[in-house]
């Protein structure tokens, strides 16, 4: 009894506390009942599921083609990797993420995390490359597809984070000749488009290398994120940085430590906790901004999808079917993130004394 | 005392071992560059600006002809970059807005629709994004020929052609005389950049509002003022203070992320340079040429953010 009541003076409270209000509510509530199952008739009664072409062209108009995804899942999750060795991607992949679901979690906060990573990375690199352990060789360049989206992701993170702590610490430094160069660095990255940092990677960095000595491409575009991407994070740690109290440094100082002990020991450590929730945001940006590499002809997930589709032209027109099913990918990784960076933000904040 | 345990000589001598490493790097990479692009045959220097471009551009605010040169090529491209820009912010930030103030309703549905928006389009790509609105833009909408006019518009394949100072668009065989026609690509571009800016307006004008004091609602409530006026005239513009920075922010990464109209086709400053390093080789200058352009208009951004948050910087007594 009491549970309807409540539940009464909620759609009360909420739904039609005025004569406006309750204008809204019906005109919306028209509107959903109008979409919602049209959006439901295209895209589940009426789609066609298995991987039949003719299906499709008699379903189309009415109801979505997902035969697209059953058709081609393989070629846009794992891009041009030799289709009998793709347990290999689908195996690093696996470890990857796991390591970077157990980086998430508390209880393997510990020392030996860093060491893992080592090995992990290097099992990633053992197991998509090959040419060793009687693994067959894949050039760099038929790497594709998610696993390409998540190692591009993680590396440029990883690799960002030292050289922005670098630059946040030179941009606060009183050193003038530090905090120039820091200050310049990162706004000239900030202020450019990535693609323009891309376009660097793939015509210029050739360039600079000396006559006979050729770079990966992988390797360059990875160099251009780990660059655009530092620039990004130095700003978080920054601010980090500026929120630790002045009597932190000088009780620091009084105790006889030096610039790197003050830093490493009690400067550092508060900064970062407080930014972490920072550090996933930039970690979810930069995993959206891998997408951009298809410009520069890498084919990451975007890449490989526009690859797979428009290489048979039945299944062209089934080609929003498989923009919806990445969109799909990237809206479950970046959401997940962007909850667990709220979970983080919390234990965070529990922290402080207030 | 020796001399190297003086902290300010070590400093000193620190920043001098640093910057003679940066330019030592720069010498080295710039050493490189040159000896390359002498044995590649790579021909250096602005002077191809003057040549004639050879290339057309599909749209622009000015006719270009591709006998005209590279200078022009860029300044077209370049007007088309601030062109979806301008109208991208102003699309955005009235979309943000609604949608960041939505989030306050008192009505659920709102409220709920507000939250969905902001969390689907903020974590999907903005480049994906972009390739679905071309795709249908180009793909699913109607061809010219079974146009049905709407408000006196057409939204074909063709591109969206609007009714411009009482000239209303027509049909007329297999194409529509009159108003002005929105080319699919720019359509693509300006949805894409716009709905994508909005979800992140959204987030910055939410918590923005939020920040206002709740005794300040309180106190308009008591006056007596109505809900949309207590946001209207109370809790927006104390919440600017704190929106305005973010705010510019976001309105610069939409004109960078202008910059990926090279993947749907419309002739954007990015695509400009693209095409002219293509022809002409010479990518050092293209690419200074572009990054230069972007980093002037955010730091003439930066400087008019920091006048503006001076002015409006809470005056204390």
């Amino acid at each position: 009894m009491l549970q309807t009541q409540d539940t009464l003076a909620w759609i009360r409270t909420n739904l039609f506390s005025t004569w406006f209000n309750s204008g809204i509510t019906l005109a919306l509530g028209a509107l959903l009942l109008y979409t919602v199952p049209q959006a439901w008739g295209w895209a589940i009664s009426h789609a066609v599921w298995g991987a039949d072409v003719e299906q499709c062209n008699a379903a189309r108009g009415t109801g979505a083609c997902w035969g697209v995804v059953a058709e081609k899942y393989r070629p846009i999750i794992f891009g041009r990797y030799p289709f009998e060795e793709q347990w290999r991607p689908l195996l690093a992949t696996l470890l990857l993420m796991a390591l970077l679901l157990a980086s998430c979690m508390r209880v393997f906060w510990c020392k030996w995390l860093g060491a893992l990573w080592v090995v992990v990375l290097a099992a990633f690199f053992i197991l998509m490359h090959g040419g060793l352990l009687g693994l067959a060789l894949v050039e760099t360049g038929l790497w594709g597809g998610l696993p390409l989206t998540i190692l591009l992701a993680s590396l440029s993170v990883v690799g960002a984070f030292p050289l922005a702590v670098l630059l946040a610490l030179g941009r606060v430094s009183e050193l003038p000749v530090f905090k120039t160069l820091c200050t310049v660095y990162v706004e000239l990255i900030r202020g450019v488009p990535l693609i323009s940092v891309l376009f660097m990677a793939s015509f210029l960095f050739p360039l600079f290398m000396p006559e006979g000595f050729s770079i990966d491409v992988l390797l360059r575009v990875l160099v251009a994120m780990v660059l655009f991407a530092a620039a990004y994070l130095s700003e978080v740690i920054r601010g980090g940085l500026q929120a630790i109290p002045r009597g932190q440094y000088e009780a620091a100082a009084s105790l006889g430590l030096t610039y790197w002990q003050m830093q490493r020991k009690i400067i550092l450590p508060q900064a970062l906790a407080t930014v972490v929730p920072g550090i996933m945001n930039n970690f979810i940006s930069t995993f959206k901004d891998t997408s951009l590499v298809t410009i520069v002809s890498l084919y990451e997930l975007t890449g490989s999808l526009d690859l797979a589709v428009n290489s048979q032209p039945d299944w062209m027109p089934y080609k929003l079917e498989g923009y919806l099913f990445i969109a799909a990918i990237y809206f479950v990784f970046c959401f997940s993130l962007s909850r667990y960076s709220q979970w983080v933000e919390q234990q965070v904040n529990r922290g402080k004394v207030h | 005392m020796a001399l190297w345990r003086n902290q300010k000589i070590r400093g000193w001598i620190y920043q001098l071992l640093v910057l003679l490493l940066v330019a030592f790097c720069i010498a080295v990479l710039a050493n490189n560059t040159l000896e390359n692009m002498r044995i590649r045959g790579i021909q250096s220097g602005f002077g191809f600006l003057w040549q004639p471009a050879g290339f057309d551009i599909s749209e622009s605010l000015f006719s270009f002809e591709s006998t005209q040169s590279y200078w022009k090529a860029f300044l077209t491209g370049f007007g088309n970059t601030l062109r979806v820009a301008v109208l991208g912010i102003i699309l955005t930030t009235l979309l943000g807005v609604l949608l960041g103030v939505g989030r306050f309703s008192r009505n659920v549905l709102i409220r709920g629709l507000c939250l969905t928006y902001v969390e689907t389009f903020r974590n999907i790509p903005v480049l994906l994004q972009l390739l679905m609105w071309y795709l249908i833009c180009v793909e699913l909408l109607p061809d010219v020929m079974d146009a049905e006019p709407f408000l006196g518009m057409y939204l074909t394949k063709a591109g969206l052609a609007l009714p411009w100072f009482g000239d209303m668009p027509v049909k007329a065989g297999f194409g529509i005389n009159g108003g002005i026609t929105v080319s699919p690509e720019f359509l693509a571009l300006l949805l894409g950049l716009t709905l994508y800016t909005a979800s992140y307006i959204a987030e910055i004008v939410r918590s923005g509002i939020a920040s206002v004091p709740r005794g300040q609602h309180e106190a308009a409530m008591a006056l007596g003022l109505s809900r949309a006026q207590t946001m209207r005239l109370i809790q927006l513009p104390q919440a600017l203070r704190v929106i305005i920075p973010p705010l510019t922010n976001q309105y610069l990464n939409l004109t960078k992320n202008s910059s990926l109209a090279v993947a749907v086709g419309y002739p954007d400053l990015v695509s400009i340079a693209n095409t002219s390093i293509n022809q002409t080789g010479r990518a050092v200058e293209c690419i200074a040429l572009i990054m230069l352009i972007y980093l002037s208009l955010s730091l003439l951004t930066s400087v008019l953010m920091n006048a503006y948050n001076r002015h409006a910087a809470i005056k204390e007594r």
